[in-house]
């Protein structure tokens, strides 16, 4: 490497100089390649909020909305359902929500902004399945409650906040995504709000 | 630690050996001027269109439908999206710059010579394939100009006789240049003639590394082993594969010398690329042409069908000669004749510096007729215009049969044996 | 081998200008002098554009929240003074028009004008907005200086009036409009200013952009200057 007669320091000085600069410019230039890989305005524009009318949802009915590719599960739940919740609890790995599965708005007894609507991604915490709502013969799955979601997959249990129960393979509760309600009968999926705490 | 590691390596693949053979211990004529930068410069510039060009097709949707759409999901919906496209657009015209002005050097300075034939055969092939190249890339952008350039190039090889139709029709795949055609040259585009491109310039290197580097004097640096006296010899060392069989002389080992030299020169080339890109990307409509911003539309013509401008020298070739398949030809003897070049010179002197002066005005007068055919080439053909593009032809031509000539017994100065300061 | 690049150099020259005269128009337009930093301009131009002619040209390929986002609106603000059908703020600037049908109504289909400002030049658009005439052998009454027999109606009319031409092509200015000469050139240059932004909505971003990474380049280049000539003293 030394084919050089001469290696003063000023040569040194100038050689590192130009190569800090010159490395500077190549991680300059690396920027637009990293991140031309960020989501474009169309796959941001395809994953922008949903607007969801919950007015028409009977109780104890589910209707299944679209957002970024995922189904997201709107429940108007009975009055009777959110009062046996509680009922529940010990039978459920994370009865409390401690895990970070919900917005904190969302860090209830319900896992919802309003007892009544659950908003849940229809996605099972285990492989990714989707679960499946059964609305009265989820005594079947587990006795004594009329209501659930039961993953076809593998048999995982969720109730009707989206816990899951003990002795099933997934792990977590269902994922509430960010949501809020721009009027009373109207849920946008995918932008919480902080006002949205205080009606909980 | 690094050099244990660098030994263990070495004992595998021989990185420190190529380095010094080919970089560190590589005799250069210690002369080179600033035409010699051309070289590193197209390098760079093959380098930023490969990468810029592997990120393109991220975004890119090779259809005729989504084609137009996709450019201008990318200059507005990818993050940095604009950024890439232009220097892809820009990089290809830059690429022609560079490459002109990498073959003037070669022609003032002989460097196509005995014994750098085939150095300047490999040279002239990349040439080809980045013309084939960029043609292939201009239809991508589907846009209205890309359409009917494209439409007019197929067509050239409609003039064969016999077959001429059946291989346009072959060509397109489709009775018009359709989603077929861009499906085709997107793939060729993208993948077949990037690795032959990449092959060829390999291989150019390759023989530049086994004759060696001509300089701006026409002179050896490599004599006969045993004729130069040590301390007349290049105090520098240099690899054992040049001095077993060469005395050296009046050269300077590759690196640093000329990869500092070469730093500043892509200094120098970034400062004037990225003034365009980032200032004027279109080049005042010569590198992305106004009407390529409308779709492609195989029942409009755009008013002015012209090839992008570094097309143009060769175009007018077909647009002077009445007889399209005499135009044809025309214009592949326009190229032909440059692979031919070595043998068209006679002569044993390289450079234009000790040549005679009929040489220097047959180079001048063949420098001015390039431009003038390419200046013609992107303007719309008139009547005044085709008379001037053919004294243009015959002075392009000329230059060829005048070299012959003369070149065998050319009156020239004496070559000095050595570089002086 | 002075004389070669004196030549050359010389050639270059008069190649590049007979570039420019060869890339010269055809009619002569009258200079828009937008300001694409002007964001009031712009935002007048997008009203306009959305008010008149949204309804046969379309944007397909802006978006509502970008075209926001640069011209300062905020999304709220945008959704309620610029989006009059319903679309989400993340979809394109389109409209509802058949194009068949568009075909029949005006000969050919108005075309999309996203990129019309890079197609045709701003000034084109300047000059072209402000060059209708009457002309009752054409369908909607109309013809313009500078595109012969457009199939487009005045659809700003109202605004700039009316102005005719004499047997000799000479054109006397529009009278009976809503807006005198002064603010109907006004308007137009906004719109001109918006679709030339439209055209290229990264123009800004490039130009700042290249400041910067120019002022580094020379910065390296003037290092790497003094990096060569300092190993080059080995040689001299």
């Amino acid at each position: 490497m030394s084919n050089v007669p001469v290696n003063n320091g000023r040569r040194r000085f100038l050689t590192a100089a130009t190569a800090v600069v010159g490395g500077a410019g190549v991680v300059g230039v690396a920027v637009p390649f990293i991140g031309s890989w960020n989501p474009s305005a169309r796959a941001k524009a395809a994953g922008a909020p949903v607007e969801v009318n919950v007015g028409k949802i009977e109780p104890g009915q589910l209707i299944r909305a679209e957002w970024r590719g995922k189904p997201v599960y709107v429940v108007r739940r009975t009055e009777q359902t959110v009062t046996d919740l509680a009922k529940l609890d010990d039978q459920l790995r994370d009865p409390n929500s401690e895990k970070a599965q919900q917005p904190s708005y969302a860090t209830n007894a319900y896992r919802s902004i309003k007892p009544e609507f659950l908003v849940a991604l229809g996605v099972c915490t285990h492989l990714g399945c989707a679960p499946t709502h059964h609305a009265d013969d989820f005594d079947q799955f587990v006795e004594g409650t009329p209501n659930g979601f039961f993953c076809p997959c593998h048999g995982s249990k969720f109730d009707m906040a989206g816990r899951v129960f003990q002795g099933v393979p997934a792990p977590l509760n269902l994922m509430v995504p960010e949501h809020s309600f721009i009027s009373d009968d109207t849920i946008l999926i995918g932008v919480g709000s902080d006002a949205s705490k205080g009606e909980a | 630690m690094l050099t244990n590691f660098m030994a263990w390596i070495d004992e595998r693949l021989p990185v420190t050996e190529a380095w010094n053979k080919h970089v560190a211990q590589y005799p250069a004529p210690k002369n080179f001027n600033f035409w010699y930068l051309f070289g590193s410069l197209a390098m760079l510039v093959l380098v930023n269109q490969i990468i810029t060009g592997i990120w393109l097709t991220m975004s890119y949707e090779p259809s005729g439908d989504g084609a137009f759409a996709s450019i201008e999901y990318i200059m507005r919906d990818v993050d940095y999206g604009w950024l890439l496209r232009y220097m892809h657009s820009t990089g290809a015209s830059a690429f022609f710059v560079v490459v002109y002005l990498h073959m003037v050097r070669g022609l003032m300075y002989g460097s196509y010579q005995k014994p750098r034939e085939l150095l300047w055969i490999f040279g002239m092939l990349i040439f080809l394939v980045l013309m084939a190249e960029a043609f292939m890339g201009y239809l991508l952008p589907w846009g209205n100009m890309s359409y009917w350039g494209a439409q007019v190039i197929i067509s050239l090889f409609g003039t064969i006789p016999i077959i001429g139709d059946d291989l346009t029709l072959w060509i397109r795949g489709d009775y018009v240049i359709s989603g077929a055609t861009l499906n085709r040259f997107f793939a060729l585009h993208v993948i077949a003639l990037p690795l032959v491109l990449v092959i060829l310039v390999f291989l150019h290197i390759l023989a530049l590394h086994e004759v060696g580097s001509n300089n701006p004097e026409g002179t050896e640096i490599k004599k006969k082993k045993g004729t130069v006296p040590v301390e007349e010899q290049s105090k520098f060392t240099f690899h054992k594969q040049y001095t077993e069989k060469y005395d050296i002389v009046d050269a300077i080992p590759f690196h640093p010398y000329y990869s500092v030299k070469d730093i500043l020169g892509v200094a120098g080339f970034l400062i004037i690329f990225c003034w365009v890109m980032f200032f004027a990307p279109d080049g005042g409509g010569y590198f992305i042409e106004a009407p390529n911003f409308e779709p492609a539309n195989s029942l409009k013509t755009p008013e002015h069908i012209v090839p992008v401008w570094y097309f143009g020298p060769f175009f007018t070739f077909v647009r002077i000669v009445p007889d399209p398949l005499f135009g044809t030809m025309a214009m592949f003897g326009a190229i032909i004749v440059l692979f031919l070049l070595p043998w068209f010179d006679r002569g044993v002197v390289k450079s234009v510096r000790y040549r005679s002066k009929w040489h220097l005005i047959n180079l001048i007068q063949f420098s001015i007729c390039f431009i003038v055919l390419g200046v013609l080439g992107t303007m719309p053909a008139t009547p005044l215009a085709n008379n001037i593009g053919t004294i243009a032809a015959f002075g392009y031509f000329g230059f060829f049969v005048a070299l012959w000539v003369y070149s065998k017994n050319e009156k020239c100065k004496p070559v000095p044996e050595r570089i002086s300061n | 081998m002075k004389n070669l690049i004196k030549v050359l150099t010389f050639g270059i020259m008069a190649f590049l200008s007979t570039l420019a005269l060869a890339a010269g128009p055809s009619i002569s337009l009258d200079k828009a002098n937008n300001d694409l930093t002007d964001k009031e301009s712009l935002k007048n131009g997008f009203k306009t554009y959305i008010n008149y002619c949204l309804g046969c040209h379309q944007l397909q390929y802006q978006r509502y929240n970008r075209t926001f986002t640069d011209l300062g609106i905020e999304e709220a603000d945008g959704i309620e003074n610029y989006m009059y059908t319903g679309e989400k703020p993340g979809d394109h600037i389109t409209n509802t028009m058949p194009e068949k049908q568009a075909a029949a109504w005006f000969g050919t289909a108005p075309p999309d004008l996203t990129l019309e400002a890079r197609l045709r030049s701003p000034d084109w658009i300047y000059t072209y907005m402000r060059s209708f005439y009457m002309d009752s052998k054409r369908p909607f009454g109309v013809n313009n200086t500078v595109f012969k027999d457009v199939g487009m109606p005045h659809v700003l009319q109202d605004l700039q009036g009316v102005s005719s031409i004499d047997e000799h092509g000479n054109v006397t200015p529009a009278m009976g409009g809503s807006l005198t000469t002064e603010e109907y050139d006004i308007l137009i240059r906004d719109l001109t200013n918006f679709l030339e932004y439209v055209g290229e909505p990264s123009k800004l971003e490039r130009e700042s952009m290249g400041v910067k990474v120019l002022i580094f380049l020379f910065v390296f280049f003037i290092l790497a200057y003094f990096l060569k000539r300092e190993y080059w003293k080995d040689i001299h």
